[in-house]
């Protein structure tokens, strides 16, 4: 999967080129205001995606691997994706990152301790294993739960809702502009042979 | 979250109760007049990243749409009529209010709904006309920036243009309009508070599909004028509940508002008045807790109609398939609808508007939503609905094993066939049963009595609806689509537009608050709210709120 954004230095987009990415100045200042930047009143102020989280580039790594595993074989993930679509959105919930690191940990630690290396060393298909071994896909996802319900809960939906919100797992539903990507206004007026009506 | 840590009462000339858009409005309006105002307000503060956060929990199905307002006991309610009143699922208690996570759709009330007495028999008119209603939209279509365009004519009068241009038909909108124009019926851009174009510090909208959790600030919330109020002097005090409005000793005004704060303490707001901007359901709750020796049932319920006359706005839709692309859920808000159907028949149907939706197909859900048949809630469910779909899952499949890589369960699949489907809106009559009481075998965080909803359609908004099916049966059909999924009213719950529960009017016996708004019983209490409306219509009632409240503040205004 290539999201087509240059990355800084450190490897993390800023996010002035997060923004940039997606479509110049005018998109870019709504893309993560709430209100604009330019905005009169003080109170009216711009969220800031996470700039700071707990996830190492092991973690990355382990979770871009783990993703391979879990989206459909035609959707090339790239480490990229993973910091700015998981680790670089707004945290959710409190403890959100540190739950999902946590649970990323679990899977690599079960990956070594039952098929012989980390996840990154392991082919797609045995990735699926190591899940479906600790139980995975068999389970609700649970914020609170066992450490399968959690894994479930926070390395496979928030993977699946990273996907379903770009324009590549749209892609997969057949709708080039999905919710949560502010892809613009001009999908929804397209026909399906791309003109307009 | 954010909010202020002084929540001790200050000097006023106005005391608001309820940062929604009617107090929003109504704050607003009075601060850029040099008045002082204080606002209360039960919730909390949101921050730009709670925005985006709301997003996620509208879209992750593990997520709780409402966890970032709700709190259990404080927002307790019961539930007794027809429809299931689910409050919690529809408003929202923070600043801004539940335009929160409204649609944004702004239609005005057309003329004969301020006249449905006069022109039909039926229900009371109000005690004002659309004509004086008319300048007060203008100002809040300006203040909100409403998108829309002069193109519906069965709509009502406007010489004004809107303050943006309409946003484009959908793709999907051509296909409707085909079918439509053969059977001849029209369709009209639908106006809404959504920036078309970059209007009033706020980005145009693009394009997150997420309406009811826009994080872009594209779409208005009464975040706004709360904003603009507090710039203009007025001071918004976040999570304070209102627990009674206390008057003085002959009954013939309002002294104070008693309220409690996050660690337990209680204050006595004063001013010179008094506005209950609470929607239709906290605003009659708390005139109710509000009785008095004077006042036995309830403050300012001498007519007895505090809490009753409730109106919600009963809706149905259809969804078919075709073979051919429909383009849905690329853009997550409705471009156009119909005002065909809106006027009122004698002996036939009554009010009701058409949207074409644009947003058909869901992107969520799928695996990340997949519970195992032996969870304890669906196994339950299937002992209990044993179905031969849901036997055979559990016999076969008994833990819903998620499919991992290429055979990942999709929330949906890009088609052929293609879904689309067409909603309606309409007109629900008062009647005096529909009506909020004080359920007092179940109690708040603070020990008041939680408001009890007890609602049902009636037979005009079944037929009126019934009549709205057989168009959009006929649409679909006339387009060749196979119909797939009919919402009857038998599985609605109460939509998210609360009314008529302190009612206007012209005679006190029977009415709440008089053409201004304020009350009758009360010389300095005014109610800035969807509660006041006489009759619902069959359109969103938010646009007709921020006019009224804007209207209020100038009646109050000429009495400061």
């Amino acid at each position: 999967m290539t999201e087509n954004q240059p990355e800084s230095d450190d490897g993390v987009p800023s996010r002035r080129q997060f923004l940039t990415a997606l479509g110049g100045t005018a998109l870019a200042a709504a893309a993560y205001g709430y209100g604009t930047d330019s905005g009169r009143s003080a109170a009216a102020g711009s969220a800031t995606p996470s700039s700071t989280h707990p996830a190492s580039g092991d973690h990355i790594d382990a979770l871009t691997a783990i993703a391979s595993a879990v989206y459909p074989s035609d959707v090339s993930v790239e480490r990229s994706f993973i910091e700015s679509r998981v680790f670089g959105r707004v945290e959710p919930e409190p403890d959100h990152f540190e739950k999902l690191v946590a649970a990323i940990e679990a899977v690599d630690n079960h990956a070594r301790a039952r098929f012989g290396g980390r996840v990154t060393d392991l082919s797609a298909g045995r990735r699926r294993q190591v899940l479906q071994s600790m139980g995975v896909t068999t389970v609700h996802p649970a914020a609170d739960g066992t450490t399968a319900e959690q894994v479930r809960f926070y390395v496979v939906n928030d993977l699946l809702y990273a996907l379903f919100t770009s324009p590549v797992g749209g892609e997969l539903l057949g709708v080039d502009n999905p919710p949560g990507h502010p892809g613009g206004r001009e999908a929804y007026q397209r026909g399906p042979g791309g003109g307009e009506r | 979250m954010t909010g202020a840590d002084d929540r001790t009462p200050t000097e006023a000339d106005v005391c608001i109760v309820g940062a929604g858009p009617a107090g929003a409005f109504t704050a607003y309006s009075l601060a850029r007049r040099g008045h002082d105002v204080v606002v209360l307000e039960a919730g909390e503060r949101l921050t730009p990243e709670d925005h985006h956060r709301r997003m996620e929990m509208w879209l992750r199905p593990n997520f709780e749409r409402g966890s970032f307002w709700r709190d259990g006991t404080r927002d307790a309610y019961t539930s007794t009529g027809d429809i299931d009143a689910r409050l919690n699922e529809t408003r929202v208690k923070a600043v801004g209010g539940t335009s929160l996570h409204w649609d944004a759709n702004t239609p005005r009330l057309h003329e004969e709904d301020f006249e449905m007495n006069t022109r039909y028999g039926v229900a009371r008119d109000w005690p004002i006309s659309y004509d004086d209603l008319r300048p007060y939209y203008v100002r809040a279509e300006r203040e909100m920036g409403v998108s829309g365009a002069d193109d519906n004519p069965h709509g009502p009068p406007r010489k004004e243009p809107y303050p943006l241009t309409a946003f484009e038909p959908s793709y999907s909108d051509s296909l409707f309009a085909e079918a439509c124009e053969d059977l001849g019926i029209t369709m009209a851009s639908q106006p809404k508070a959504i920036n078309s174009e970059a209007y009033d510090d706020r980005s145009e909208c693009v394009g997150y599909g997420v309406c009811n959790a826009c994080p872009s600030g594209a779409k208005y919330s009464a975040e706004v004028h709360v904003r603009k109020a507090e710039s203009a002097g007025a001071r918004v005090v976040d999570q304070v509940q209102a627990l009674s409005v206390e008057h003085d000793q002959t009954g013939d005004y309002v002294e104070s508002v008693v309220y409690a704060t996050p660690d337990g303490r209680q204050y006595r707001q004063e001013a010179d008045h008094f506005v209950i901007a609470c929607g239709g359901i906290e605003t009659p709750r708390l005139l109710l807790l509000s009785d008095s020796d004077v006042y036995r049932d309830g403050l300012a319920n001498s007519s007895g109609a505090v809490g009753r006359y409730l109106m919600d706005h009963p809706s149905v839709s259809t969804t078919g398939t075709l073979e051919e692309p429909t383009r849905q859920s690329n853009i997550g808000w409705v471009s156009s609808r119909s005002d065909q159907f809106y006027a009122h028949e004698e002996n036939g149907s009554g009010s009701y508007h058409l949207t074409f939706s644009n947003t058909a197909k869901s992107t969520s859900g799928g695996a990340q939503f997949r519970l195992p048949p032996t969870s304890p809630s669906r196994f339950l469910d299937i002992v209990g609905n044993p179905s031969p779909d849901a036997l055979a899952e559990l016999a076969t499949d008994p833990f819903n094993e998620m499919q991992l890589g290429d055979a990942l369960d999709l929330p949906t699949t890009p088609g052929p066939p293609y879904p689309l489907s067409i909603r309606g809106a309409g007109e629900m009559l008062p009647r005096s049963d529909n009506r909020v009481t004080l359920d007092k075998s179940k109690t708040d965080n603070h020990g008041r009595p939680v408001p009890s909803i007890n609602i049902s359609d009636g037979t005009h908004a079944q037929e009126t609806m019934e009549h709205c099916l057989e168009v959009q049966k006929s649409i679909l059909t006339e387009l060749g689509a196979e119909i797939t999924d009919v919402r009857t009213l038998s599985e609605r719950g109460m939509s998210t537009h609360h009314m008529g529960t302190t009612r206007m009017g012209t005679d006190p016996a029977e009415s709440v608050v008089n053409e201004q708004c304020r009350t009758y019983d009360l010389t300095n209490l005014w109610i800035a709210s969807s509660s006041v409306f006489p009759t619902a219509g069959a359109n969103n009632p938010t646009l007709t709120i921020a006019a009224l409240a804007l209207k209020t503040a100038d009646h109050i205004d000429d009495k400061l």
